[in-house]
């Protein structure tokens, strides 16, 4: 079953158009980097060299910004959904 | 030899306190109890902020309903000129039993001279009954909640896809004044998803066809344009008192600059922001909530911040956006509903999905974690160059 990660648009190209990927792992530093092993344009996007988040990028586990869980390290379940999220101007 | 009426009055005005205008105004929210003493019809045309109204006629009947029964407590009286109220004052003194209480020298008329503050009550005119009875007949809004609207200030920043279908809403539910800031001209581009401007008006200032767009739907609301770009030179002066900003700008310089200086002014935002099929909306209320530094501590660098002119947007989004957007500046001012406070609301247009995420107040918030009181006056206003951060930024 794995986990969904979700997608925005501005990322969606550097995963072949798709807006949501489901990857395994267990916990959402692990998801992430079953992530990046699919599509590997998307770990510089997201991650610095040392794999932490960028400070732009949002993480979000079932709704809750992983910054206020355990980061990284935030466990994660089947069927759970972690979406990410940059910042937008648009308007 | 009874005395003659002029003789009573000017007795009795020699034996009541009588206090200034000035006296009276610096000490308004101290405890004063502030007594308007004069007609309805006078109190409908104005009277002074905070004021409790009992015509002199009903004064010994109605006056504990209206400032209470404290007989120690600090009460101004006041009328169109002194007379009136210093009889009433003698009344409240001499035959109620109010120990502590004044006739304000000169009434509202010298009050109004001074240029103090008087606030209008709205008397709906026959025509705006019609207008807003959809408004009328909601609970939630009603005759009070109308009267909000139309005594509310609202500024929208863009007057582009996300300011477009919020300024023809809020002109349409009646809010009072609608401030626009743009300094752009309508381009044939725009008329995809720009919905206030027309192509006759391409080429025309956003601002004098938004204006017009307006004033076409409801010519009650009074447009304040502003055809200029927000920076840090002119913020503060453009936004303060306003009641609720609507942001719908296209780029991070100017958002993080708002945020900073709502924040310290504690005006509420209704942020939106679009991109491709993608929505993103909040309200960011000042130390009520996150503000948008809590929710984005760093813009992203200018490579992987994509404008909508470079990325395209489908046309129908700005519209679903900003009505949200719309809709949350109606709910603010008339105090309806649970505001997306400390929530960020995310709509995907090709799944047709909305999805929730919490957005938490950030205890080390550079920003909003400061109190707003210990911000000294000479940091009001002064903000770093917010181009040269974000491009840094990332």
């Amino acid at each position: 079953m794995g986990v969904t990660v979700k997608l925005p648009t501005q990322l969606r190209d550097a995963a072949g158009g798709s807006s949501a990927v489901t990857v395994e792992g267990g916990t959402v530093g692990e998801a992430l980097n079953g992530l990046y092993s699919e599509h590997a344009e998307l770990r510089e996007r997201i991650a610095d060299g040392d794999g932490s988040l960028r400070r732009f990028v949002n993480v979000y586990l079932k709704g809750e910004d992983i910054r206020f869980l355990d980061g990284l390290d935030t466990e994660v379940a089947d069927g759970d959904e972690v979406t990410i999220l940059p910042a937008v101007a648009g308007g | 030899m009874s005395p003659t009426g002029a003789e009573v009055i000017r007795k009795i005005r020699s034996e009541v306190e009588e206090v200034d205008p000035a006296d009276v105004k610096s000490h308004l929210g101290n405890g004063i109890v502030l007594l308007d003493v004069r007609e309805s019809e006078e109190w409908d045309a104005g009277h002074i902020p905070g004021a409790k109204h009992v015509a002199r006629g009903f004064l010994e009947s109605r006056v504990e309903g209206a400032i209470g029964s404290d007989r120690s407590q600090r009460v101004v009286i006041y009328c169109a000129s002194g007379q009136r109220s210093a009889l009433a004052a003698n009344t409240l003194k001499h035959l109620l039993g109010y120990e502590n209480v004044a006739s304000m020298n000169g009434g509202i008329t010298l009050w109004k001279d001074r240029g103090y503050e008087v606030e209008k009550p709205v008397v709906l005119t026959p025509q705006q009954r019609d207008r807003y009875s959809r408004h009328l007949l909601v609970p939630e809004i009603g005759l009070e909640g109308q009267t909000k609207l139309l005594n509310a200030k609202v500024l929208l920043l863009g007057a582009g896809g996300l300011g477009s279908p919020t300024a023809l809403y809020l002109a349409a539910a009646g809010v009072g004044t609608l401030g626009v800031v743009d300094d752009d001209e309508v381009d044939l581009s725009n008329l995809q998803r720009q919905v206030i401007h027309t192509t006759d008006r391409i080429g025309t200032p956003k601002v004098d066809s938004a204006e017009i767009a307006i004033n076409g739907i409801n010519p009650d609301v009074k447009v304040v344009k502003y055809k200029t770009r927000l920076d840090a030179s002119n913020i503060m002066e453009i936004i303060e008192g306003y009641d609720v900003i609507v942001d719908g700008v296209d780029n991070f310089p100017t958002r993080y600059l708002l945020n900073d200086a709502t924040v310290r002014l504690d005006i509420p935002v209704v942020s939106a922001s679009i991109l491709g099929f993608d929505g993103q909306l909040s309200v960011f209320k000042p130390h009520d909530g996150p503000c948008y530094r809590c929710l984005y501590p760093v813009p992203p660098p200018a490579e992987l911040a994509p404008s909508c002119g470079a990325n395209g947007v489908l046309g129908v989004l700005p519209g679903t956006m900003g009505l949200l957007q719309a809709t949350e500046v109606v709910k603010l001012i008339v105090g309806a509903g649970e505001p997306l406070v400390g929530r960020l609301l995310l709509y995907e247009a090709l799944g047709a999905t909305f999805t929730e995420l919490k957005v938490r107040r950030d205890p080390e918030c550079p920003i909003c974690s400061i109190d707003p009181s210990e911000i000294d006056e000479s940091q009001m206003g002064v903000f770093p160059d917010y181009e040269a951060f974000c491009a840094a930024a990332g």
